[in-house]
């Protein structure tokens, strides 16, 4: 349906691109704004598009109300294990399932898509009983071993395997007749060709992890401990009331290094994503 | 080759099928392993415990047969949590399926700038969950951003998050703008796969814009929206944070779905026992879904081999 549009056509269709962006657009807009507004400002009639006075103290008292650089630094790094150590098992798994044949490769395909069709939270309550077993309460052990290995990685096996289906066969026959072992092939051969399929792998595994919401206020209990979705909420008054303008500048601070990535590297970000369902 | 070749040595026990046997094994362990840790037994337990009862205060922990499966049958609230789930769930889905084609089709336009505009509207996926969460209790409070702006044009907005009638569709609109971006792409990306001489011989034979849309574009891409819509489906049975911070289930139960009654059986009044057999319930209601959809498939996708 790609023929030529007539200009008025091309002007109508902007029109309603434009209408239709105002809700995408204009709560990220009203978030950053908000936040440097002093706190009389933020209920201003009629409301303020761009803030009249700026208020940044707001900034300096996220960091005195909550641990919140600790806090910051608990989800970078929480995120940044789960994505490399998601690449990695759901790599080798997608390469095992997809290339070598191996006795009921095909049942324990399925045994690992079983984790596509329970939700995570169908298992929450025997995992809080399990890491209560071992300890590992209010530690960051569940929100790491569970994304590497658990359900949330089978996803990420399933887009694996289907892209190394694709690949031709006569490169690994040439590796084979000189001699590389399964685990060279894979390093050497398969993996560096794998790269589209490994962002979107890496994408989706760490706005997953950035998200996390349920796991961290069923497993951390001490606020040193908190990940910043779970840390966001936790900006209240003596009577539970939101902190409205604290609330607003920790959001901003937890959105917008996310998005700047996806601005620089929009084409990757959406050709990984598109990329995932393609072949779905 | 230089070594003079032994006929006597046994054949070595490393074939290469042994050896690929071994390597694939390896390579697949800790996904494995990990399922049957984190999921398997998990699920085993879940079922466990729902034959228990379980209180946490009195450290007891005794078998009750099926009494939390007969407390289930007769739980006031949970008609309603099914429906509001129900609710939840066929609001969000036919919104975000409807708006992502809509956006899809007009972003696979020849336009300058269109990839801005991909960029814009793609931007709340990006957001994180939280952060987009908290603006739009922000935005939706009887003060808010929202109705400033209604005030603006003369009309006086209600409190959204706080009435019954309009809680539910607060909630569902903001997770639509939040996610739809990612259905969006998917489906741009499956219009682009469609074969553009469909529509050059669809024009010959005199058919306009619409039918071409529903007699080639619609069939060729029924693979793509049959995918999302099982992603979008389950996806929208696991909606707890949104629910969490926009209404904390209320005003009564009316936006309590299912995993946030869970939770609030399981950690908030400690009915472990309880809150598994609710687990229960939602994996049953998944695995249904999921059944159906996969039955549809046969059906209605089309596939062009």
């Amino acid at each position: 349906m790609k023929t030529e549009l007539s200009p008025r056509a091309k002007v109508a269709l902007y029109g309603l691109m434009c209408v239709l962006l105002i809700p995408f657009v204009f709560p990220t807009w009203w978030m950053i704004t908000s936040s440097v507004k002093p706190i009389s400002d933020i209920f201003a009639f009629p409301p303020d598009l761009w803030p009249r006075r700026f208020d940044w103290l707001t900034y300096q008292r996220v960091f005195e109300l909550q641990p919140f650089g600790r806090q910051y630094w608990n989800s970078a790094y929480i995120a940044a294990i789960v994505t490399v150590g998601t690449m990695v098992v759901s790599s080798m798994a997608g390469y095992a399932f997809a290339r070598i044949k191996f006795p009921f490769s095909n049942a324990l395909f399925m045994v690992v898509l079983l984790g596509l069709l329970i939700p995570s939270e169908v298992t929450i309550v025997p995992l809080f009983q399990m890491f209560l077993g071992w300890n590992m309460i209010n530690t960051h052990w569940p929100l790491i071993l569970v994304p590497i290995f658990g359900a949330p990685s089978v996803f990420a096996t399933f887009v694996m395997r289907q892209f190394f289906i694709s690949l031709p066969g006569e490169l690994e026959e040439a590796a084979r007749v000189d001699g590389l072992g399964r685990f060279k092939i894979f390093w050497t051969i398969a993996l560096p060709l794998a790269k589209p399929a490994l962002g979107a792998v890496a994408i989706f595994t760490f706005l997953h992890s950035w998200n996390l919401y349920l796991e961290p206020i069923v497993f951390l209990s001490s606020t040193h401990m908190f990940t910043l979705p779970q840390a966001l909420t936790q900006f209240t008054d003596a009577y539970g009331g939101a902190m409205w303008n604290i609330q607003l500048a920790a959001a901003t601070m937890t959105a917008i290094p996310v998005l700047l990535v996806f601005i620089v590297a929009q084409k990757q970000f959406v050709e990984g994503l598109a990329h995932t369902g393609l072949k779905g | 080759m230089s070594q003079p070749i032994d006929t006597k040595r046994k054949p070595a026990f490393w074939t290469m099928h042994r050896r690929d046997a071994a390597a694939g094994y390896l390579f697949i362990a800790p996904q494995l392993l990990g399922i049957i840790t984190f999921v398997l037994i998990p699920l085993g337990l879940v079922f466990y415990y729902s034959l228990h009862e379980w209180n946490v205060l009195a450290n007891t922990f005794t078998f009750v047969g099926d009494a939390n499966y007969q407390l289930l049958l007769r739980d006031p609230n949970l008609p309603q949590v099914l429906w509001a789930s129900a609710v939840f769930s066929a609001g969000l889905v036919v919104l975000n399926m409807s708006l992502a084609l809509l956006l899809a089709v007009l972003l696979d336009q020849k336009l300058k700038g269109i990839v801005v505009f991909r960029t814009l509207f793609f931007s709340p996926v990006v957001v994180s969950l939280v952060a987009w969460t908290i603006v739009w209790s922000f935005l939706l409070q009887a003060n808010g951003g929202i109705n400033g702006m209604l005030a603006m044009i003369g009309i006086e907005g209600p409190n959204w998050l706080r009435l019954p009638s309009t809680a539910m569709v607060s909630v569902v609109v903001v997770q639509v703008l939040k996610n739809v971006g990612l259905n969006m792409i998917l489906f741009l990306a499956a219009l682009q796969g469609v074969p553009k001489e469909l529509y050059e011989a669809a024009r010959v034979d005199g058919a306009g814009r619409f039918k071409q849309f529903r007699r080639i574009t619609l069939p060729m891409i029924s693979p793509t929206i049959l995918l999302t819509s099982i992603i979008t489906i389950v996806g929208s049975l696991q909606v707890f944070a949104q629910i969490a911070i926009l209404t904390k289930g209320g005003p009564g139960v009316s936006t309590t779905v299912l995993v946030y009654y869970l939770y609030q059986q399981a950690f908030q009044f400690n009915f472990f026992g309880y809150g598994s057999t609710l687990s229960i319930l939602l994996f049953l209601i998944v695995a249904v879904l999921t059944f159906i959809q996969w039955q549809m498939r046969k059906r209605i996708v089309f596939y062009e081999n």
